[in-house]
């Protein structure tokens, strides 16, 4: 096959980004080689930083060798010969296995100097990410494997034109060039046999959360949120009723009960709020507070902003700030819709792709959950008795027994009572841990 | 910031790692891994020599050590224990978990206990959700950790 | 040349490929606000980070806002600068940045001429609907420059000058999200690094993170104490820029108004840096002279090329950078340095009191003349050869303070006899006058003739990096110049590397010369001010009767009483100094 028919069994494949962004992959790697260059690289984001999506790593550690494969045939379309793997320092065992998969391929004369006398040369080399998840974005990817601050930059140039070094440069993720060997393999029409009209193949995503089973799961897209969850996920742990599912990780939305029959494609994720991001899927039960939820992503992307533009930086810390207030009960209405504006604002201003995203869960949280908020706002209440300062832990007078095991469990001792008698909590010193609800073998302490 | 010794053979180690590497500025990243490597963290004396060999200046070394969570100044304990704080581990009680280490050790996240002996971190998910709450000790992972686990925990190193 | 067509604000704009919408829009009356941007053209300034996101526009078919210094124009692009959208998010941006800084307004140094707080004003900002945690960093106070980070909006800019522009690297992002700032390494203070104090951050940044560190009040306490004479010099570049502070066109002269001032503050005597500079020509030009001889003689060990060292960042920066070229510049010490030497000996013989009871203020363009003055070499017994050194800025304070009109002042004549200059020490405050200035004596001491012209225009100009060719009577010499660090080090780095073509090189750390110095005031990023400024040198210099330093009569009376001969014994004593390694030894 000619570069020319690669790139075009891709594109009819209906290949698209598998990291989050969904751009058609056969189109990046005709831009990568349309543009004249003396030097070109390949560039494999295996910085999977997205909490709770580990599907990068099992390819990496299972089967390293489908990665190498496809960004050697990428070199070949975009007439690069140095390919570079971008992956995270906290998958040493995935690390381990790419050495070793680099050193085999060597061996096997698939990596080097003039591939199978074809002429071709081409190889790999290992860059190690160090804890930012900003870097995913391919920009400050590009930063850090030039040994700067994962700093993004302004796009155009897309790193097509100038990328590492100055250079065009292909990035895709893993799971992307995983699905590329396959593809030609066995053709682009099966390939694009698999799924919905404008989202072929298939995809994995990181169930995890309040499911029975977790773990990775690949389905054809078009698959519904349904069948995930409750035919391959095995329902919601403890019988609990689900509340929400979050795709798309700290960038994506939570969706409902009314989005379990949509099937999951790019578009149709985007069109209700959410994203497909990486493919980490997190379910939620009852239990669960959303705004806290909404909090905890934040609480990740103002540990994650890079600080470079002033929307992300200060916004989503403000986001957070508004946040917390709310769940603290000492929020108002009025901040409801300041807390949409910021939110807004943010999307539209930021850099890159983390501030664009970053308000996402707060968005898509007060369209599907407005009424939790506002239980948190005007009534004080945490619906889901999860903010602990809504909520109080009360002993029962008449099923406390005076077993005295709360008191001693308590850690800040603000439970008092006589043996045998009926205890009380101090609420000026509970610190709602939890603990004497917990231990409590009567039933005996309720929150309120 | 005080002054400290380096061990001439661990510097000598890091100049040769310095050279394989060409004293390549874009290698930055790959010099300091290597350099926590064999110090364990990174004071500034090693940002020193890292900046001197790769010729950048300090100011940019550090700026890249402050930039990363993965890199430290503070020597971590002789047993790191980090408490994934990732979203699956989060729902499934990572912070209670983490509560827990930090009474029973009396340390807050990033600190080491006074005899060298521990040090609390928290991680952006090591990528072992299915066995939320996710904990690890050096090199040893524990899985669906409850806070009631974490004494036992710490009694292994003690 | 390629041509794109597009709309902005409904009106269509046709400009060069390549052009911002930032810059299209200004064609056509537009104005969109920008915070973080800078761009100094010929000065190899250039800050565009995209960060502080003040500069968003509309442009139809995106998805979301477009900054506008950052997005090159296209064909058919259709932008909005001021729709409802964007102005919300102008203004909540901005909110969001004023919401991280302090409220100290009324007693910062920077207010009135503060970017950030003038954008404020512009965009109408009364109320800031998102308050939360402020930032806090500690305060850093050098003898030259303070940080105060608690007011810095991570524009950028001191980082760009410190590390593109002045290639000194002392700057750089630290942390990063909500608690990154730009600082040293280690957040060290500057005076612990290898910050070379050329202001140039100072001169950049748009808030009062970056600041002067302020002398004012010391010179009153010297001026108010009856035991002491104090006397002032004035910098060349000074009356350049001065009148900018009370409102004057850039590039106003304002030294006899300056004179005059400085008199009614209570200066004893009021004197000029130029007579120093001067008398550094002298001493400079005969070394050079010296070298140059015993080269063509066929002296294989003598160090060529010579460099200038007026500049005290510049001589900072070698000292850090290239401590093994210390040998290389001349010794001369600096027109402050020089002037501060002949006050405390030949002056204070001649008003027949104590050096400790003589005062010596310098009004510089510069902030590195702080340090340069605490330099414990130009001290004897603990007492400096010049005690204060302020920047133009703190000047205008003061004039301020002393309830002066400035614009109305008459104007009046420096004192005799520190006060006489020619027009070679005036061109001292530009780029390229230096060497202007020793070339005019150099070549008429080594030739013994006549100058037919005095205006070497080959020297002149602002590009980064000039060289020219130079006829000493059949002898070419080979000038070279740079101003700004980063070009300076250019020169070394070939001087190193054994490539240097040239005799001699002049040196000034700040892009322009001493008119475009880190204490001068604020030209908020436009760069005709520093223009204007130096074409206003030239023309003191064409107005000056004596343009040749080596023809000042004072100074020719101070070699008869006082000096003997340039490069002597007693000029080696006073006005010769020699440089430090000053490189960070990392021990082990």
């Amino acid at each position: 096959m000619t570069p020319e028919e690669v790139i075009d069994e891709i594109k009819r494949s209906g290949l698209r980004g598998r990291g989050g962004g969904g751009f058609p992959t056969g189109l990046k790697w005709e831009l990568t080689r349309k543009v004249k260059a003396e030097q070109k690289y390949v560039v494999c984001n295996a910085d999977e930083g997205d909490p709770g999506a580990f599907m990068d790593r099992s390819i990496l550690e299972g089967d390293p060798h489908t990665v190498l494969e496809a960004m050697a045939i990428n070199g070949y379309c975009t007439e690069a010969s140095k390919g570079l793997i971008y992956i995270r320092a906290e998958y040493p065992l995935a690390i381990e296995r790419l050495k070793i998969a680099i050193d085999q391929a060597r061996e096997y004369g698939l990596l080097g100097d003039d591939i199978f006398g074809t002429g071709f040369s081409f190889d790999i080399e290992l860059r190690y990410g160090a804890g930012a998840f900003v870097c995913g974005e391919e920009t400050a990817l590009i930063h850090s494997m030039e040994g700067l601050r994962g700093e993004p930059t302004v796009k155009p140039p897309f790193p097509s034109e100038s990328g590492y070094k100055g250079a065009p440069t292909n990035v895709n993720n893993v799971e992307t060039y995983a699905s590329v060997p396959v593809i030609l393999l066995k053709g682009a029409d099966w390939f694009s046999s698999i799924g919905t009209e404008k989202s072929k193949g298939t995809k994995v995503f990181a169930l995890a959360g309040k499911v029975n089973n977790v773990g990775l799961v690949e389905v054809p897209m078009g698959t519904t949120l349904r069948e995930v969850i409750f035919d391959i996920g095995g329902g919601i742990k403890g019988g609990k009723k689900f509340k929400a599912v979050q795709t798309g990780g700290p960038s994506g939305g939570c969706l409902t009960e009314k989005h379990l029959d949509i099937p999951i494609d790019y578009d149709n994720l985007i069109a209700s709020g959410s994203m497909m991001g990486s493919g980490g899927m997190i379910v939620m039960d009852e239990d669960d507070c959303m705004v806290s939820v909404a909090k905890f992503y934040l609480d990740f992307t103002v540990e994650e902003s890079c600080g470079k533009c002033a929307p992300c930086r200060i916004g989503n810390k403000r986001l957070y700030e508004m946040l917390d207030t709310i769940t603290q009960g000492k929020g108002t209405v009025e901040d409801l819709s300041k807390l949409r504006n910021l939110a807004n604002v943010i999307k539209d201003t930021s850099l890159c792709g983390l501030g664009q995203t970053s308000p996402n869960p707060v968005l898509s949280t007060m369209d599907n959950f407005y009424d939790e908020y506002l239980a948190h706002v005007k009534d004080h209440k945490c619906p889901s008795g999860q903010c602990k300062a809504l909520m109080s832990y009360i002993i029962k007078e008449d099923a406390c027994v005076g077993c005295t095991l709360c008191a001693r469990v308590c850690p800040v001792d603000a439970i008092s009572g006589e043996k045998k008698m009926p205890h009380v909590i101090d609420q000026s010193i509970c610190i709602k841990c939890g603990a004497c609800f917990e231990k409590c073998k009567f039933d005996a302490i309720f929150i309120e | 910031m005080a002054d400290i010794k380096l061990p001439a053979n661990k510097v000598q180690e890091l100049r040769d790692i310095c050279a394989k590497f060409n004293h390549e500025k874009g290698e930055l990243i790959n010099v300091l891994h290597a350099a926590q490597g064999i110090f364990g963290y990174l004071p500034a004396e090693v940002q020193d020599i890292v900046a001197e060999e790769l010729n950048v200046s300090v100011a940019h070394v550090y700026g890249v050590v402050t930039f990363y969570s993965f890199f430290t100044m503070t020597p971590k304990g002789k047993y790191p224990i980090s408490i994934c704080m990732g979203t699956a581990c989060y729902v499934r009680g990572a912070e209670k978990v983490l509560d827990e280490f930090k009474r029973l050790l009396d340390l807050k996240v990033g600190e080491t206990s006074a005899n060298g002996d521990f040090s609390i971190s928290c991680l952006r998910c090591v990528g072992a959700c299915g066995l939320a709450p996710v904990v690890t000790v050096g090199e040893k992972v524990y899985g669906r950790v409850a806070p009631e686990d974490v004494k036992g925990i710490i009694a292994e190193y003690k | 040349m390629d041509i794109v067509k597009l709309t902005i604000d409904n009106t269509p704009v046709v400009v060069e490929k390549g052009t911002t919408v930032l810059e299209a829009a200004k064609t056509v009356g537009v104005d969109i606000p920008t915070l973080c941007y800078m761009k100094l053209d010929d000065m190899e300034f250039e800050n565009k980070p995209g960060g502080c996101r003040v500069c968003v526009v509309e442009v139809e078919g995106r998805r979301n806002l477009a900054p506008s210094c950052k997005t090159e124009c296209e064909d058919g692009m259709v932008v909005n600068t001021h729709s409802v959208r964007v102005v919300n998010a102008r203004r909540t941006v901005m909110e969001l940045i004023l919401s991280d800084h302090p409220f100290e307004c009324l007693v910062c140094a920077k207010s009135g001429k503060c970017d950030l707080q003038s954008l404020a004003q512009d965009l109408g900002i009364r109320e800031i609907h998102y308050q939360g945690e402020k930032s806090h960093y500690k305060s850093d106070h050098s003898p030259a420059i303070i940080r105060e980070m608690d007011k810095c909006i991570m524009c950028r800019r001191c980082e760009t000058a410190c590390n593109d522009v002045q290639t000194v690297g002392t700057l750089s992002a630290i942390y990063r999200g909500f608690n990154s700032v730009v600082a040293p390494a280690f957040e060290m203070d500057l005076d612990h690094t290898n910050c070379t104090f050329c202001g140039q951050c100072v001169a950049v940044c748009p808030t009062g993170a970056l600041i002067e560190r302020d002398h004012t009040w010391k010179v009153m306490d010297a001026i108010i104490d009856p035991k002491k004479t104090v006397i002032v010099q004035t910098a060349p570049a000074v009356r350049a820029a001065l009148g900018e502070e009370f409102g004057l066109e850039p590039g106003t002269l304002v030294t006899g108004k300056m004179v005059s001032a400085l008199r009614k503050i209570g200066f004893d005597y009021v004197f000029d840096t130029d007579f120093a500079a001067d008398l550094t020509i002298l001493e400079e030009g005969t070394e050079l002279l010296g070298r140059l001889s015993k080269f063509l003689a066929g002296d294989k060990e003598v160090k060529l090329p010579i460099l200038t060292s007026c500049c005290p960042a510049w001589v900072n920066f070698f000292e850090h950078h290239f401590p093994e070229m210390k040998e290389i510049p001349s010794t001369a010490k600096s027109p402050q340095q020089m002037f501060g030497a002949i006050a405390k000996t030949y002056f204070a013989d001649q008003l027949k009191i104590k050096r400790e009871d003589l005062v010596v203020v310098s009004v510089m363009p510069c902030l590195a003349k702080k340090y340069e003055a605490s330099r414990d070499e130009f001290a004897v017994n603990g007492d400096p050869d010049v005690n204060i050194s302020i920047t133009t800025r703190e000047l205008a304070q003061m004039i301020k303070n002393a309830n002066l009109k400035f614009t109305e002042l008459p104007d009046d004549d420096f004192d005799r006899p520190m006060g006489e200059s020619t027009g070679a020490g005036v061109i001292f405050g530009t780029t390229g006058g230096v060497i202007e200035a020793a070339v005019r004596t150099a070549y008429e001491l080594h030739t013994g003739k006549e100058l037919d012209r005095v205006d070497f225009k080959e020297l002149r100009g602002m590009e980064g990096i000039r060289s020219a060719t130079l006829d000493f009577d059949g002898l070419p010499i080979n000038i070279g110049i740079a101003h700004g660090l980063g070009n300076a080090r250019k020169l070394l780095e070939d001087i190193k590397a054994g490539k240097s073509q040239f005799h001699a090189i002049e040196i000034m750390a700040c892009p322009g010369g001493c008119i475009g110095g880190g204490g001068q005031p604020y030209h908020h990023g436009d760069v005709t001010v520093l223009k204007k400024r130096q074409k206003a040198i030239y023309e003191e210099d064409a107005g000056k009767t004596i343009r040749k330093s080596h023809e000042n009569p004072y100074i020719k009376k101070l070699y008869e009483e006082f000096l003997g001969e340039p490069c002597g014994h007693k000029s080696h004593e006073l006005l010769h100094t020699s440089y430090f390694d000053k490189k960070k030894k990392i021990e082990i």
